[in-house]
């Protein structure tokens, strides 16, 4: 009772009196026009439904429930079943105030999953802090995030170390190292340490912000069954009353027993609202929606839902999807001198280029470097770079790079990703790099083909034997390598004509291969937390880059639309059955209250399944 | 210009829906959406109009629903 409001408690008290007097009258049983008692418990159940109906039918709202339900108890007493009728009026409004509370609380599970973010921000303004709205903080100020905080805003951390629990935002359990320098997401719960941080987008522009207005439109754009849905409802209602009409006159005009059925096209008016459908569905859908937001994955509508649980050809992109996006050496091949040397070296050359490769290299040496000793340093995009240490011309590079400033004896592997090393021209050795598969890659695809996904097409601009190799360890069933990336679209729009039967999604990091990501069925976004363009172009959005969240997501939509279907069965299938029971005088009005309103709480409960175990999930 | 504003005692499903149609088919809407839910309506019309089109979509929300109204 304590999650009732005002409106639901008056509700409930009304319908007691109610039953309450009703019962009383029964037991006493006035003889003839005292049956007239009765209309005192029905007015006290249902005064505003009366209301209610005579207002809207002066709107010019003819199939009104409320209206449709004042026809059926009046003409309940009509026909003589003064209890009956007051009964059902009492039944009615018990069945939609449990309605309201089921309503009610799937609202409140709804807000509870989408307070991602703290309403006040605590800002440093004139060397004091300040709590305000997020809202009123401006891009470049500086917060200050205590310990079990929420991050209210996007912001670089300046000063001050911490673990961060990015869950809320991706579903990640195991909490992160938080560097100055490093960046935070609203949403985010700081655990250890205060941190202060400068701020780079607005409350607006916000992580957490995006998130909630994706979800929240989420349930504008309807799925296929939520449209059948709303056009099922429009004409299902007069279908009905049509239906009761016919049902009250026909048979009359034919046996005479005009009191008998009028009674039983009354049944039908009960049940004409499709209310249980017109809730669940979209309930369902939105359920979906939100428990698997809380796993980190976004899906941005009803629709996706639908595609993503049938989904039958997976098509990847190798780097940072498959692969770590990190290369690593593997193997040193000196020619003259020892390995430790060829690293050293190499190292030094490499030391201050971005470049992955360049970085890998360094990280394998992982020894401090002298920097006194690199006198210059130029870096050849697209070929290598040239470096003056101890006073030598090192030249690190690919095959080309190397060749074309006159260093001889250069092998020619195609082999892998290779760094060549030469020295005041002369050829040192080779270093081999790798991009490595994810470690939960293998079991992500044999999960996926588990729930039914028939191909896994790997599409990469890496060599195909570089390619062929991770494909096969991963067990792909496809493997496109040497690709450039107008290729790419080229070969998923080659799968998608072979693949017509099923969704065929397109797996990326979303920020150069947009395009792809938008020509697939369902494009899927991988570690997307915090860019804004894969968050557009996709359809699905991961927010961190575990590629078990995709048959994660994957289930999560099989169950979605599970429900929903059950739903549509369970709701439709009920109805049916009492309309034909109640043409053919074995349903009474009681049972049609139960299949109108009985069957909308249940659907609605069922619908909240899908919530109420992402909380099980979590607490896990 | 697409707007969003929080309704009021939204009880029924079915009744969201009819005002959803009744509100798409006011004069100066392009469209029009009511999300049962989360309580919301957006609306997408010719800012110069929309206070007098909120006007008249709350007149419609009330007439399908008693008590139901859009705030703001």
């Amino acid at each position: 009772m304590k999650n009732f409001n005002g409106k639901q408690k008056r509700c409930l008290s009304r319908i007691i009196v109610s039953a309450v007097l009703l019962l009383v009258i029964r037991i006493i049983d006035p003889p003839g026009l005292w049956g007239l008692f009765y209309v005192v418990p029905y007015l006290i159940a249902g005064y505003d439904v009366l209301y209610d109906a005579c207002r809207n039918i002066l709107h010019g709202q003819v199939f009104d429930e409320n209206f449709l339900m004042c026809v059926a108890t009046i003409g309940a007493f009509g026909c003589g079943e003064y209890p009956e009728g007051v009964m059902v009026m009492v039944l009615f409004q018990l069945g939609e105030l449990f309605q309201s509370v089921a309503v009610g609380r799937s609202r409140d599970s709804i807000s509870q999953m989408m307070s991602l973010c703290p309403d006040e921000a605590r800002v440093l303004r004139d060397g004091k802090t300040e709590i305000v709205d997020p809202s009123e903080v401006e891009v470049g100020e500086v917060i200050e995030i205590h310990p079990g905080e929420k991050a209210p805003l996007d912001g670089v951390v300046l000063t001050g170390e911490s673990t961060l629990d990015t869950s809320p935002l991706t579903g990640e359990s195991v909490p992160r190292p938080l560097l100055a320098g490093e960046s935070v997401y609203s949403g985010c719960v700081n655990l250890s340490g205060v941190i202060s941080v400068r701020v780079t987008k607005c409350a607006e522009d916000s992580s957490a912000a995006k998130i909630l207005e994706m979800m929240e439109s989420a349930t504008e754009k309807k799925a296929k069954t939520e449209q059948f849905i709303t056009r099922f409802a429009r004409v299902y209602t007069p279908a009905v009353c049509i239906a009761a009409l016919l049902l009250a006159v026909v048979p009359s005009l034919i046996t005479g027993q005009w009191q008998e059925w009028i009674y039983r096209a009354m049944t039908f008016l009960v049940i004409s609202c499709p209310c249980a459908l017109v809730i669940s569905v979209p309930l369902t859908f939105f359920s979906g929606i939100g428990r698997a937001s809380r796993s980190g994955i976004l899906v941005k509508s009803g629709n996706d839902i639908e595609r993503l649980a049938d989904v039958t050809a997976f098509a990847f992109d190798k780097t940072g999807t498959l692969t770590c996006g990190s290369f690593r050496v593997t193997e040193l091949r000196p020619t003259a001198i020892s390995q430790q040397e060829l690293l050293e070296k190499a190292a030094y050359a490499e030391q201050g280029s971005n470049h992955p490769i360049a970085r890998s290299i360094v990280e394998c040496w992982n020894r401090p470097l002298d920097r006194d000793r690199i006198t210059a340093q130029t870096e050849h995009p697209g070929g290598g770079v040239t470096a003056q240490v101890d006073g030598k011309t090192l030249l690190a590079g690919n095959h080309r790079f190397l060749t074309e400033n006159g260093v001889e004896g250069v092998p020619d592997s195609a082999e892998g990703t290779t760094v060549f090393l030469a020295e005041d021209g002369v050829y040192l050795g080779e270093i081999r790099c790798e991009d490595t598969p994810k470690p939960e890659a293998k079991e992500a695809l044999t999960e996926l083909k588990q729930l039914g996904v028939r191909r896994l097409a790997m599409l990469t601009g890496d060599h195909r034997s570089v390619a062929r190799r991770i494909g096969d360890q991963l067990g792909l069933t496809e493997i496109h390598g040497n690709l450039l990336p107008g290729d790419k679209l080229t070969i998923l729009e080659q799968i998608l004509d072979s693949n017509r039967t099923g969704t065929t999604a397109y797996v990326g990091d979303g920020i150069n291969d947009a395009p792809v990501l938008r020509r697939a069925d369902l494009g899927i976004a991988m570690g997307a937390m915090g860019t804004d363009a894969a968050i557009e172009a996709a359809d699905v959005v991961l927010m961190d880059d575990d590629l078990g969240k995709l048959a994660l997501a994957v289930r999560t939509a099989k169950r979605t639309i599970a429900i929903a279907r059950q739903n549509i069965i369970f709701a439709l299938g009920v109805k049916l059955l009492v309309l034909i029971l109640g043409a053919l005088g074995i349903a009474n009005m009681w049972l049609a209250v139960f299949a109108d309103v009985g069957v909308a709480v249940i659907c609605i409960l069922n619908a909240c399944r899908l919530m109420v175990q992402s909380r099980e999930q979590q607490s896990s | 210009m697409r707007k969003s504003y929080k309704m009021e005692n939204l009880d029924c499903a079915n009744c969201a829906a009819k005002m959803e149609a009744a509100i798409r088919k006011l004069d100066g809407v392009q469209s029009a959406s009511v999300n049962f839910l989360m309580q919301k309506i957006t609306i997408e019309a010719d800012p110069e109009r929309l206070p007098e089109i909120l006007e008249k979509a709350n007149a419609c929300c009330s007439s399908v629903e008693r008590d139901c109204r859009i705030l703001y």
